[in-house]
């Protein structure tokens, strides 16, 4: 009963950053609403895009702020922040205490110890963006267990030079390629 | 009898001007600031500094411009601290246009700012009188501006290296200066580029003369004699 496209986990939050969330999907909602109102109040501000460090500082901030009063209570989801500025592509992960990390590789959510401990296999510095498109779907195919979780959705965007810089979903076709090798890769892995 | 002169405000008739050049910026400007018709400062110092790497030229309103540049300046601070790492002139030139446009029934002040960050180089925005931002190679202000515009046109050249901007600029300044009765006094000017900043002062014996201007000229008494014999009593 799952309807394509019915569970968005990735949201643009401005045209060169994009947040994918994990947890209470309501509170990952918030999340994101405030880091659309940090990035386009900066732009409005000092007339140009929001750093994605300075970005991240800001949610984080507020994340966090949430864990400080005693009748407020903590979000109950964490996000990853990707995006493009001068100063290149950045990965940023802010976690439900308010923490939050510059990372090349990361994951988050029920199968992200798993996922963690393959991305560390991938050589990062050596990859292309499209490379790393294939590689992802390849290890969210392989976290998840079939007898314990539901069916679920592949949903992936991405920001590269590629995509002019801009936050966009992954397209059509090269999802479908992703798509394939993932599934073929866990073929080969369950013939052993 | 005009003694209006005492309670007017402070106004910098003034020439600014900003260029870049292939690896930086310079600022130019004349150093007079007038009440009325008496020359309340003949050597002020117009460029004033917002971060290690952006200057600001005032015209217009002294108070106005030294307010909005003080401002400016505080904001741009706490805004370096947050980023960790120096400003860029565009965040600089916007600052400077959100309070000039807000306030721009009550403020009468035109600016130019100029500096260089890595992303960008050497970069001028000019922000004149309602708060329009506009970003440029080159950029005049102030009254004496009006007396620059045909000549700038034609003598800006993309490409320039620091020594041919700075006389462009010295010679601007003091082309206006010749003309414009509320520009006056000297020339300082204001490089900017990837190695830091230098300031250049340049004296009215220093600057080129132009149509009709009469040569220095050492006092009578020293050119009629080679030896000065003091006065007795």
């Amino acid at each position: 009963m799952l309807l394509e496209g019915s569970n968005r986990r990735i949201h643009a939050v401005h045209n060169h950053a994009g947040m994918a969330v994990a947890g209470l999907a309501a509170d990952g909602r918030q999340i994101v609403a405030r880091t659309k109102s940090e990035a386009t109040s900066y732009e409005n501000t000092y007339g140009e895009p929001i750093p994605i460090k300075e970005l991240c500082e800001r949610v984080a901030s507020y994340v966090h702020l949430c864990t400080l009063y005693w009748w407020l209570r903590p979000f109950g989801s964490g996000v990853i922040l990707g995006g493009y500025d001068r100063d290149g592509p950045q990965l940023y992960m802010i976690e439900p205490s308010g923490v939050a990390y510059r990372y090349f590789g990361t994951a988050i959510g029920k199968g992200r110890q798993a996922a963690k401990t393959e991305i560390e296999k991938l050589k990062l510095s050596e990859m292309t963006c499209r490379e790393g498109v294939i590689e992802v779907a390849k290890i969210i195919y392989g976290v998840h267990d079939e007898a314990k979780d539901k069916a679920f959705e592949l949903e992936m965007s991405w920001i590269c030079d590629e995509s002019k810089r801009r936050h966009q979903k992954v397209p059509a076709d090269l999802l479908e390629e992703a798509k394939e090798a993932a599934k073929a890769a866990q073929e080969d892995m369950d013939a052993d | 009898m005009d003694i209006d002169w005492i309670n007017a405000p402070h106004s910098m008739g003034t020439t600014i001007i900003g260029v870049t050049y292939n690896g930086g910026t310079v600022l130019g400007a004349d150093s007079r600031t007038s009440t009325g018709m008496y020359v309340a400062n003949r050597a002020s110092d117009k460029i004033t500094q917002l971060t290690d790497n952006v200057y600001l030229c005032r015209s217009g309103s002294a108070a106005d411009s030294q307010v909005v540049s003080d401002y400016v300046r505080y904001f741009l601070h706490q805004h370096i601290i947050q980023l960790g790492q120096p400003a860029t002139v565009k965040v600089a030139a916007n600052l400077i246009r959100q309070l000039s446009y807000n306030n721009k029934n009550m403020l009468q002040t035109g600016l130019i700012v100029g500096g260089w960050d890595k992303y960008e180089g050497g970069s001028i925005y000019s922000v004149p009188l309602g708060g329009t931002i506009l970003q440029l190679p080159f950029a005049i202000g102030g009254s004496g501006s009006s007396y620059l515009y045909g000549f700038i046109d034609q003598a800006w050249k993309e490409g320039m290296n620091k020594e041919e901007a700075e006389a462009l600029v010295v010679k601007c300044v003091s082309l206006a200066i010749a003309r414009d009765g509320a520009s006056g006094g000297v020339v300082r000017t204001v490089v900017i580029n990837s190695e830091g900043v230098t300031r250049n002062f340049y004296s009215g014996d220093k600057l080129p003369l132009w149509h009709e201007e009469l040569p220095l000229r050492n006092s009578l008494l020293e050119e009629a004699s080679s030896e000065v014999e003091p006065m007795r009593a």
